[in-house]
């Protein structure tokens, strides 16, 4: 074992999160950061799982931490801020409930790991020396509003990860790249990301709010840490824009693709071309 | 929201499945409404999360059972992160509806609890979600056909669905889901 991160990417980050995925590892190696995929990982289970048992919603996540065990790691990255939530939910309830954690073990058939770290890309970039010398390009026509989503930060005594209500994390983590970031209240609002297949007209509602909030402060991107997020705000901002009969045009980027473009990586290497609201202008204004 | 011919049981029945199911006991509930007031999906609800809590304290379970609330819930944690009681709503919300599909309640919004189906049946096939055949399930489930088919196409286009389902630990799932439900079983006649 050469690397010191065992990287979960979990469902979304291979298919419709994949631009998630290319931009982390993009910036993953830029920065000197060795990471390692999971062997055999298996889907966290999201809120299908843990709406239909409690067992089943903390056994899947704790399969995946025994693997990244048995891999020789102790950190785990998990981008998906929906995987990050179930893992960290998993580990602080077997530690609160005893019982709980022996019948984990017993359907997974192995002792459960004792001290493993999970960790958001987001705590890690920010810590991380020499980011500021990574900085190739300038990108001063950028204002960006962060969204963080539910899963983040909630509920905070199980996620640990900044402020709950309104989190700095990300916008510090831009802001020393040199991304103008702009203050906003709906950071940590709900997109609606589970109704996203059942209920669009929930869906639709929420992201309108959201946009329309971006719009409101000024913003001319948004800049998302969740692959669910990042599928209402960007892929379904048409649906969302006829709706409504408003135009918004706004671009939804990864904050590891806005890493990227900061540390002069072309655009197709950070997977922007899958995007559904072009970036092209945005960009070549810049 | 009037209801009639409501069954209200002398002890709650719900109250009590939902501490066993959750370990969430309502009876903390001071009924400051917080969890009501920062609900994103409150507008859409018959009941608000605060109402429902405290339905559940009354033992009308009839109530909440008819109620849509815990269906449309996004399991955002915005009631569970403000309440100053630390009542989980939102694990309140999981033991309501874990609780109504064991009993054999009909579901209220039907779709959600087939798309829950549809995609725990993908994880447990595949070991990972599949999207395009979970899409697919979903859609015999439900018979909407043709809803977000442009959608899904445009994200096949854009190279964000597979074709060809990954099998990369399907086994161990498959022996994981099995064993969760025989621990369960056994622990429900205990
Ligand atoms: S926030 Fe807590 S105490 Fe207040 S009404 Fe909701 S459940 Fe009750
Ligand atoms: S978790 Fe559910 S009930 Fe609680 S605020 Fe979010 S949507 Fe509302």
């Amino acid at each position: 074992m050469t690397a010191k991160y065992a990287y979960y990417p979990g469902c979304s980050l291979h298919s419709t999160g994949s631009e998630y995925d290319i931009s982390f590892r993009a910036v993953c190696e830029k920065l000197g950061m060795d990471i390692q995929e999971i062997e055999g990982w298996i889907c966290c289970g999201t809120s299908p799982a843990h709406s239909s048992s409690r067992l089943l919603s903390l056994a899947l996540p704790f399969e995946n931490l025994c693997q990244a065990e048995k891999m020789g790691f102790k950190d785990i990255i998990a981008p998906c801020a929906a995987c990050f939530a179930r893992l960290r939910t998993a580990m602080y309830e077997a530690n609160e409930d005893a019982e709980i954690a022996s019948q984990i073990s017993e359907a997974l058939e192995k002792p459960l790991p004792k001290s493993m770290n999970v960790l958001s890309p987001i705590e890690i970039f920010c810590n991380r020396e020499g980011l500021a010398e990574a900085v190739t390009k300038q990108l001063p026509e950028l204002k960006v509003v962060c969204y963080y989503g539910c899963l983040l930060t909630r509920p905070s005594k199980v996620m640990q990860f900044d402020e709950c209500e309104y989190p700095m994390a990300m916008d510090n983590l831009l802001r020393s790249l040199g991304i103008e970031t702009l203050d906003w209240s709906y950071k940590t609002e709900c997109c609606g990301g589970a109704l996203a297949m059942t209920r669009t007209d929930v869906v639709l509602k929420l992201t309108h709010d959201i946009l329309e909030e971006a719009k409101a402060v000024g913003a001319n991107a948004i800049a998302v840490g969740c692959p669910l997020c990042h599928v209402n705000l960007d892929t379904r901002q048409t649906e969302v824009e006829q709706e409504y009969g408003v135009q918004y045009g706004l671009p939804v980027f990864y904050f590891t693709q806005l890493m990227g473009l900061a540390m002069g990586l072309a655009g197709d290497k950070l997977g922007l071309q899958k995007h559904f609201v072009s970036t092209d202008g945005l960009l070549s204004g810049v | 929201m009037m209801e009639t011919n409501l069954k209200v049981m002398s002890q709650s029945q719900l109250a009590k499945a939902v501490l066993n199911e959750s370990g969430q006991n309502v009876n903390l509930c001071y009924q400051c409404r917080k969890c009501a007031a920062g609900c994103p999906i409150s507008y859409a609800m018959d009941y608000k999360p605060a109402q429902i809590i405290h339905a559940i304290r009354l033992g009308l379970d009839d109530l909440v059972y008819k109620s849509k609330t815990m269906w449309l819930c996004a399991s955002c944690e915005t009631c569970t992160t403000r309440c100053p009681q630390e009542v989980d709503i939102a694990k309140v919300m999981d033991a309501v509806k874990i609780t109504a599909v064991k009993q054999g309640i009909k579901p209220t919004i039907p779709q959600v609890a087939s798309f829950y189906r549809a995609a725990l049946s993908n994880i447990k096939m595949f070991g990972r979600m599949y999207e395009m055949g979970m899409i697919v399930g979903l859609k015999m489930r439900t018979f909407e056909l043709f809803k977000d088919v442009g959608l899904g196409m445009k994200l096949f286009t854009k190279g964000k669905l597979k074709v060809i389902p990954s099998f990369t630990g399907a086994l161990r799932t498959w022996k994981i889901f099995n064993r969760v439900k025989s621990i369960e079983n056994r622990e429900s006649k205990i």
